[in-house]
């Protein structure tokens, strides 16, 4: 094992997919000559040339399009979005074409194809370029949906994300970037399934569920919890959204009996609303306290950094929302 | 792959008289209730299909929007696929799970079918993009209406196409109506052909009602880009019988102009110069015709017969394996 950012765990899963597949190719805005808006694809144009690492102007639906088509004649496009909050602008191609080919067609043409790119709140980018998307995409069947954390989480679930045969929404955070993890070896071959949830911390009392950026959050809230009111929190990173690993929420429930989900995306029909539902209707009486969620406020996003802080979820929010469940 | 070979005219007389008499079958079965949801009849327009794949290899791509069963007979999909298809059964040429709108045929490289205004047009940039990746020299052929030449998604694709370079051409069926619309209250342009010089792309004007005019300029169009990719445009002026669906009695448009057209018929059109020729008897095109009558009968009764797609089979078609 060794210690490499997220940005540079992702590099890696491209590079090696890009390195074993020659039907694999990157497209989108600045990936290629500025080495990526958030250098996620850093070299990658110098070591596989313009034919495989390919810029295109600023067409959302047009270059999201173009993946799909080519996807359907046998090539596994990469399509990265500067963010996902411009994904909106190719809305019609990653919900009505991309997921529906494969049931339209009677099974003839399915679509191997990977959006990737930074989704989620970052920081006073303001309401048009913070949107989490995750629910939204989570409503439509046929994608699938992961949300890495950690650097390690990032490689292993983008690589099998462009092995996947079906559209796959790689959803990043920008906040995480930069941020260092634990991942093994470039000759050791990393990929984690879609759909496995991973217990990021052991613990007792209550389990908070989480993904994507609310996974430091989590951690940092359930060391305090420790340390201040001696509650042992065990925290879930789901790690994917769609499809949901059920098992490990039950598993983890069934021994803390308490829950709080903590989501970066709003609170109508948010991920935790969904999650919610499925532990209430397997686990009823083996829950001892309402479940709660912690997520946005149901505002657009508010420019102003204080009024921002207001509507994320924070650990403040978290550690309270713990407590009121632990009846402490 | 070398150029096709000539395809025999009276064949492709013969092809566009089955997909009149399939579609007057279809209408016919429509308004028994047989079909469900929407039904887009191609009537009056069948030239530009078979024109067009009279002048292209069998294994050039072809996507079109939703006015789509000609392009799938055109293409070779059987006409019993194509009824059961309407009908929603398993023997239809998406299982029953696409209907009218969304008919693929993978192995005759029917790629759809496709039921948003112009959002396939992308996809056929993406089609070229991979033809050009792995250089092969096929060409992607994507059709559209008038109506599609509004949207976004066209114009972000015709650019991409232009900007990379690729082996493709938009067949762009001016049938001068999306719907009610017509083409002088949607468009800014005077002539839809010009909207192809603001991508730098060449473009054509063809006359959609003589099947020899589409297949010889489609046919130089693709010659053209076999050997060097790039995107070409073509208007082709054409016009549609029946209302936009089936529910649509065209009340937005003239009955001279109907008739205009009805005399302008592609079919007689091109038995006319046949039989002027010496290459088609009389007796040979009603032959041709009673064969094609027969053969959309005979789709009825298939599709009749035809099984219901499974119901046990129902989340089998979201996700594919890895």
């Amino acid at each position: 094992m060794r210690e490499i950012t997220y940005r540079q765990a992702l590099n890696e899963a491209l590079a090696e997919e890009l390195e074993r597949d020659p039907n694999v190719f990157l497209m989108g805005e600045e990936v290629a000559e500025y080495n990526g808006a958030y250098k996620v694809s850093q070299g990658l144009l110098e070591r596989f040339g313009a034919k495989r690492i390919i810029d295109t102007p600023i067409s959302e639906n047009g270059f999201a399009g173009m993946g799909v088509g080519a996807a359907m004649v046998g090539l596994r496009p990469i399509i990265e979005f500067m963010t996902f909050s411009f994904s909106f602008v190719a809305f019609d191609q990653v919900v009505n074409n991309a997921p529906n080919m494969l049931t339209m067609s009677g099974g003839q043409f399915n679509i191997p194809i990977t959006f990737r790119g930074p989704n989620g709140p970052a920081h006073q980018l303001g309401a048009t370029h913070s949107h989490a998307t995750e629910c939204l995409y989570a409503n439509v069947p046929g994608l699938k949906i992961c949300t890495p954390a950690t650097p390690r989480d990032a490689k292993g679930l983008l690589k099998t994300a462009i092995r996947d045969n079906n559209p796959v929404l790689v959803l990043e955070v920008e906040l995480l970037y930069s941020s260092k993890g634990m991942v093994e070896e470039e000759d050791v071959e990393l990929l984690i399934p879609l759909g496995e949830a991973e217990v990021k911390r052991e613990g007792s009392d209550v389990t908070i569920i989480c993904y994507a950026q609310t996974v430091p959050l989590a951690l940092a809230a359930a060391k305090t919890l420790e340390n201040e009111e001696e509650i042992s929190a065990e925290v879930l990173d789901l790690r994917s959204i769609k499809p949901l690993d059920l098992d490990a929420i039950l598993n983890s429930v069934s021994k803390t009996h308490r829950v709080v989900i903590v989501e970066q995306d709003r609170p109508f029909c948010g991920v935790g609303a969904e999650v919610s539902y499925r532990i209430q209707k397997e686990m009823f009486d083996g829950l001892d306290a309402p479940i709660l969620r912690v997520a946005q406020e149901d505002v657009p996003m508010p420019y102003n950094e204080r009024l921002e802080k207001a509507v994320l979820p924070s650990a403040e929010k978290l550690i309270a929302a713990v407590k009121k469940v632990c009846y402490a | 792959m070398s150029q096709p070979e000539q395809r025999d005219e009276v064949e492709m007389l013969s092809l566009m008289l089955l997909i009149r008499r399939f579609e007057e079958r279809a209408s016919q079965q429509y308004q028994a209730q047989k079909i469900g949801g929407f039904c887009h009849l191609y009537i009056g327009q069948e030239a530009v299909v078979c024109g067009t794949v009279a002048a292209v290899r069998p294994d050039d791509y072809l996507i079109t929007a939703y006015r789509d069963h000609a392009h799938a007979l055109a293409r070779g999909t059987s006409a019993n696929a194509c009824m059961a298809e309407l009908f929603g059964k398993a023997t239809g040429c998406s299982r029953g799970l696409g209907g009218s709108m969304h008919y693929f045929d993978r192995e005759h490289h029917m790629y759809g079918g496709h039921a948003i205004v112009a959002a396939h047009v992308p996809l056929a940039v993406g089609m070229a993009f991979a033809s050009k990746y792995r250089n092969e020299d096929r060409v992607t052929l994507c059709f559209f209406g008038d109506g599609a030449i509004n949207q976004g998604s066209f114009h972000e694709a015709l650019n991409l196409a232009a900007l990379y370079k690729l082996p493709v051409v938009f067949i762009c069926e001016n049938n001068l109506f999306a719907m009610g619309t017509s083409v002088e209250r949607s468009t800014s342009l005077k002539e839809i052909v010009d909207r192809a010089e603001g991508y730098d792309i060449p473009g054509t004007v063809i006359d959609g009602m003589n099947f020899r005019e589409v297949r010889n300029k489609l046919a130089e169009i693709v010659s053209s880009i076999r050997g060097d990719p790039h995107p070409a445009f073509a208007e082709v002026r054409t016009y549609r019988y029946r209302g936009h669906s089936m529910s649509d009695p065209a009340s937005y448009r003239t009955k001279e102009q109907l008739e205009k057209y009805r005399l302008d018929d592609p079919i007689t059109r091109l038995r006319a110069q046949l039989t002027r020729e010496e290459k088609l008897t009389n007796e040979r095109f009603d032959q041709m015709d009673k064969e094609a009558k027969e053969t959309a009968l005979a789709s009825v009764k298939f599709a009749e017969e035809s099984p219901d797609p499974p119901l046990e089979n129902l989340y089998d078609y979201t996700y594919v394996g890895t």
